[in-house]
């Protein structure tokens, strides 16, 4: 049980569009891992679809580079299309 | 209408799911690693569901007042109808698999069939069961073949468990006068005709986990008559023990 990877599970309910991150669980194989995580993370009807991952092929940004990468976009409002008045007919788009 | 027939038949359908979730239940807490302990107890609340429908019909069939809790919790041990292959204590995790094997795979059979019932009652529990136990079968198909092959521990462990539970497969698929007039009635198949599907399935799986299928030919029998092993009368203690110390106690 030492040698089973970790896997990050990834759960799409019923009214959802995207697949949502829910835990992990270790696991020796992909099979494996689609069978726990319908065992552990859909015992209340939770989902409707299962993506594993393994943990180590999760490549993130580091908390470190919080600043340069994200910082700027924060006084660019000349990015959001907020300027555009909407007719009423597309008022939901 | 064979009513007596028919409230016999349903106890043995919820009896077996009974008393394999009791057994999958002493897992709880024990299991080789988190994953496989939800799994288990997973299963055993799947076959709690099951043995609450069956033996709710079974109580309204027999007429008697008997709900599922007077059936479940107030029998004794010769009134169960459970296969002796559900009550056989779990031993180490290839005999829990083994059963589980061995159990599913007629079971899953049985509940396909069950869906073309013409009892609209019974057609519909098995609707819902079927995709409960094509889950488990796929599950313990996949645990056998991944133990087979895993360590030279697990193997011996395996053929262990294969070679000692076989006595204990024959009785599923024996009949009795209760399975013939039913099926008759195209209420439920004759279990003699779920041997060969199931062969062909048990077998299929051994070859992939290099396990070698038991050739004996004598098997264990009784408990369609209430004649079990030593083991039922302690599992019915602890399970009942609460109902029988405080009569009517409740939540």
């Amino acid at each position: 049980m030492k040698e089973w990877p970790l896997w990050e599970v990834f759960i799409r309910s019923q009214h959802g569009l995207a697949h949502k991150h829910v835990g992990s669980l270790h696991a020796p194989d992909a099979e494996m891992a689609i069978n726990n995580a319908r065992d552990v993370y859909t015992r209340r009807n939770e989902g409707v679809s299962i993506w594993v991952v393994k943990a180590s092929d999760i490549v993130a940004s580091s908390p470190g580079d919080k600043e340069p990468l994200f910082e700027p976009a924060n006084n660019k409002v000349y990015r959001h299309p907020t300027f555009f008045p909407m007719p009423d007919e597309v008022k939901h788009l | 209408m064979p009513s007596d027939e028919k409230f016999e038949w349903l106890l043995r359908l919820g009896d077996n799911a009974l008393i394999l979730a009791q057994r999958l239940s002493e897992w709880c807490g024990k299991g080789p690693v988190f994953e496989e302990d939800m799994a288990l107890t997973n299963t055993a609340l799947d076959l709690l569901g099951q043995a609450r429908s069956w033996l709710t019909y079974a109580g309204e069939v027999e007429g008697k007042g008997r709900d599922e809790d007077a059936l479940a919790f107030l029998r004794d041990a010769h009134e169960f109808r459970n296969l002796l292959l559900v009550e056989q204590p779990n031993g180490d995790y290839a005999a829990t698999i083994v059963r589980q094997f061995y159990f599913d795979a007629c079971h899953s059979l049985l509940l396909q069939q069950l869906t073309n019932s013409t009892d609209g009652r019974i057609a519909e529990i098995a609707h819902s069961a079927f995709k409960e136990v094509t889950y488990h079968l796929r599950r313990s198909s996949d645990l056998v073949v991944r133990l087979g092959n895993g360590s030279e521990e697990s193997h011996r462990r395996m053929q262990i468990a294969v070679d000692d539970l076989w006595v204990f497969t024959g009785e599923m698929f024996a009949r009795d006068t209760a399975d013939e007039l039913l099926a008759a009635r195209g209420i439920a198949p004759d279990p003699a005709t779920l041997r060969d599907p199931w062969l062909k399935h048990i077998s299929d799986v051994f070859r992939a986990g290099t396990l070698t299928l038991p050739s004996g030919a004598w098997m264990q029998k009784g408990s369609k008559t209430g004649h079990h092993t030593e083991h039922l009368g302690y599992l019915l203690a602890e399970m009942q023990f609460l109902q029988r110390t405080y009569p009517g106690a409740k939540w």
